[in-house]
């Protein structure tokens, strides 16, 4: 509440230009040693990178968790595994991919490694907070393994009840692990809300601030008001096991539609959790690869935050089948079709970013394309499923599973590629093989259609989803869908391959490699333990391609070398814009 | 909030990735209200549950309430009104750089939610005595509906997660009082007081909700 509004505004500094050094010899990665200091690190970066390695395991756990069930899937019977160990592996590949791996994806590695470097801070607000979230992810994931050796799961990601609260299998602890994790989701994004508001450079204000914070900013808002409820949800879904509570029981005089109704009230806004950070990557890259001013910077603003806005009205058509009031059903129709609004608007102004730009393929800028295109089938086959006589023929079939992979895969994974390749050199110092990397991408985008275009088919014929069986019609298009995601996996082996290759014997970076007017290039790579080493002033708009390099390196000339020193560096400034010149 | 000014050139509390005290101040103070947010909607699924059930079967939680002890019910809403007061006293101390009425108003504030604890422990105990348990393990023969044990599976998950809050806020209270006597807040700096007091106004609104919508429905 203490602010000096009424003096400062017009406060004078001195700024000066400071040039990132290139290649330096002391950044991040080495300026503390050791495994200790990594564990017990409160800097944003290492962080971002504990969490880049935990979702890469995870990753290869649910991707291989997918091969097995689509090889089980090449013959209509048993090929080798039996119908509950099926359950059983398509409830973890849905369980880990979603909340072990896309949740934590952008926001948690790329948000963290790049979200205080946007805003020229030296951290995040609060750094110990953002440590302990990792360990919260840790335990959280420490107690689904214990589930998974100790009975397993077969309830699908959903745990809906009353099958949940009665199947055998250790159905408590996953949801305890989910209930866990969600805690650290919270706190990732209550520490990212207060990260944009109190801890900008001079300079940034909020018609400055780089549409990925939008993004970020907007997925925050939704995981600090949606996962609360999951966060109670599985609680009484765990004392429904524990001390039979009832509530969602229908034997025991409760109501699992009401289950239903409280699960998606998180995990609707959780598809946007899932997506929206994403569509804040692929602005960047959209704009510095186009070396164009982002079209519409507001219309994308604020766009992000509608889509987390109806995002929490929509959840009810998850439900259109479980036996709604017909109102509501076309209540939550006409919402759905609204979401599509704002997505429109973005896809439109990224287009037109790209427009008379001066367009470089490069794999950031593929990975943009691969996504505009598969999340637009992603998007366009999630508002046929919003239509009510349309879904009851389509749900639960392989429509909806091919739907949901390309939002999910086709958009977020895949800006998250784009982001991974974007900040590659800034968060390693290192470049990667421009060639390998465009093959792996075409590679993917073929398997990836081949894998899921045959499943809208499918399920238009009738193909339910979570079957182990099938009758024979469907074998080719499974064999097709099979042979795809073996494709896919050559894809994710030559990624795996030259990013390794990268880190060992890569090329050293230079601190900006793309020409970007973003922040976080204009420090060195790998950046500095604080981030920068002077406090950097913003002078002009995130995307401003048409200005000079140098009015983009400005900053404190009278600021002592950044870190270290406490009290010394309580100088004359704080927020607010003075520096118009 | 009075602004903390640094007067006096106390400045070991400021982490180093702050510009200076009041940034400081003012991110925590954030973090705090977005955290009660998030309580807000952890408690919000069970006000949710609350109404469905009470809208399906109002008869029900007219009979069921009157098993609960409005008496007692009302003695631990004085209770943690007082507690409100005294935390709000103890920041007062803080924030006027008397510690010694700082740690006077913490143990206060600590002694009443002790109470309001004990209070809740013999309403508890009374209950499973008669067989009052929540959900499938329920026998009380008391209350002529078939889905009282629903009523009372909602009553234990409220007012337990409540409890629950309340032996947080009893354990941060008890590190405040050991960091006011180690001397480590001052005017300049009383950020965990003032954010525990926070949490701890919610707790007790929580409670101001609980205690009618449970025990004063007749």
């Amino acid at each position: 509440m203490a602010t000096n509004e009424a003096t400062s505004n017009v406060k004078r500094i001195q700024v000066r230009r400071f040039k990132p050094e290139e290649f330096p010899e002391k950044h991040y990665l080495n300026e503390e040693k050791g495994i200790w200091a990594w564990m017990t690190t409160v800097d944003h970066k290492k962080i971002g990178l504990m969490y880049l390695a935990s979702i890469t395991f995870f990753f290869f756990i649910a991707g291989v968790l997918a091969i097995l069930l689509r090889t089980e899937l090449l013959t209509p019977a048993r090929s080798f595994m039996d119908a509950d160990v099926y359950n059983q592996v398509f409830t973890l590949h849905g369980a880990i991919m979603i909340f072990f791996f896309l949740i934590p994806s952008v926001p948690a590695v790329l948000g963290n490694f790049v979200l205080p470097m946007q805003l020229g801070a030296k951290d995040v607000a609060f750094p110990r907070l953002n440590l302990a979230s990792f360990y919260i992810y840790v335990i959280g994931a420490l107690f689904t393994f214990f589930a998974i050796f100790t009975g397993g799961v077969d309830t699908g990601w959903t745990f809906y009840t009353p099958y949940s609260a009665t199947t055998g299998g250790n159905v408590m602890a996953m949801t305890f692990g989910v209930f866990i994790l969600g805690f650290s989701s919270i706190l990732t994004g209550l520490n990212f809300i207060v990260t944009i508001h109190k801890m900008r450079s001079p300079g940034i204000t909020w018609n400055r601030l780089p549409l990925n914070l939008w993004g970020l900013y907007a997925t925050s808002i939704i995981q600090i008001l949606a996962t609360p409820v999951l966060a109670i949800t599985l609680l009484l879904l765990t004392m429904e096991r524990l001390l039979s509570i009832g509530i969602f029981d229908p034997a025991l005089g409760g109501d699992p539609v009401l289950y239903q109704h409280f699960f998606w009230f998180y995990s609707h806004p959780a598809v946007y959790i899932m997506i929206v950070p994403g569509f804040g990557i692929i602005s960047e890259v959209i704009s510095t690869f186009s070396r164009k001013v982002i079209f519409g910077y507001w219309a994308i603003a604020l766009s992000s935050l509608a889509i987390a806005f109806i995002g929490f009205l929509v959840w009810g058509h998850h439900m259109f089948t479980a036996g709604q009031s017909s109102l509501a059903n076309m209540v939550f129709s006409f919402l759905t079709f609204l979401v599509g609004i704002p997505t429109g608007i973005k896809i439109f102004n990224w287009l037109a970013t790209m427009y008379k730009g001066s367009i470089d393929m490069k794999a950031p800028m593929l990975y943009a394309m691969v996504f505009l295109f598969l999340f637009t089938i992603g998007g366009f086959t999630g508002i046929m499923l919003g239509a009510l006589s349309v879904d009851i023929h389509l749900h639960d079939t392989y429509y909806v599973v091919a739907h949901f992979h390309y939002v999910m895969m086709g958009g977020m994974v895949m800006a998250f590629f784009a982001g991974l390749h974007y900040w590659w050199p800034k968060m390693f110092g290192k470049m990667y093989s421009e060639f390998w990397a465009r093959i792996a991408c075409a590679i993917l985008f073929i398997g990836f259609n081949m894998t899921f275009l045959p499943q809208f088919v499918m399920g238009a014929q009738g193909m339910p989803r979570r079957y182990f069986n099938y009758i024979d019609q469907f074998q080719s298009f499974h064999v097709f869908s099979t042979i795809g995601a073996y494709v896919m996996s050559v894809a994710f082996l030559i990624m795996a391959a030259y990013l390794l290759h990268s880190l060992l014997k890569g090329k050293r970076a230079p601190s900006n490699p793309w020409g970007s007017r973003a922040l976080e290039w204009q420090s060195s790579s790998p950046p500095p333990l604080h981030n920068f080493h002077h406090v950097p002033v913003i002078i002009n708009g995130p995307y401003d391609y048409h200005k000079p390099m140098s009015e983009f390196q400005l900053g404190i000339a009278a600021s002592h070398n950044g870190h270290h020193h406490h009290g010394e560096e309580a100088v004359t400034v704080d927020k607010s814009e003075k520096e118009q010149a | 909030m009075a602004q903390p000014s640094v007067t006096e050139e106390r400045l070991e509390h400021l982490q180093h990735h702050f510009i200076d005290s009041d940034q400081q101040f003012e991110a925590s103070k954030m973090g705090m209200w977005i955290f009660l947010v998030t309580e807000i909607l952890f408690f919000g699924g069970l006000f949710l549950a609350y109404i469905v059930y009470r809208a399906w079967y109002p008869e029900l939680y007219l009979l069921a309430s009157e098993e609960l002890h409005t008496f007692w019910g009302a003695v631990n809403t004085v209770v943690l009104i007082g507690s409100s007061l005294t935390v709000a006293m103890a920041i007062r101390s803080a924030q006027l750089n008397q510690i010694k009425g700082l740690i006077i108003n913490l143990w206060i504030t600590i002694g009443l939610a002790t109470v309001f604890m004990v209070i809740k422990y013999f309403e508890y105990t009374e209950k499973f005595a008669k067989g009052i348990l929540p959900g499938a393990h329920y026998s009380y023969e008391g209350i002529a509906h078939e889905k009282a044990n629903i009523f009372f599976s909602i009553y234990y998950m409220m007012t337990g997660l409540h409890g629950i809050h309340v032996l947080v806020g009893i354990g941060l209270m008890l590190w405040l009082v050991y960091k006011a006597k180690k001397k480590v807040f001052h005017s300049g700096y009383y950020t965990p007081v003032e954010i525990t007091g926070l949490y701890w106004h919610l707790v007790d609104i929580i409670w101001i909700f609980l205690f009618p919508l449970l025990y004063l429905i007749d």
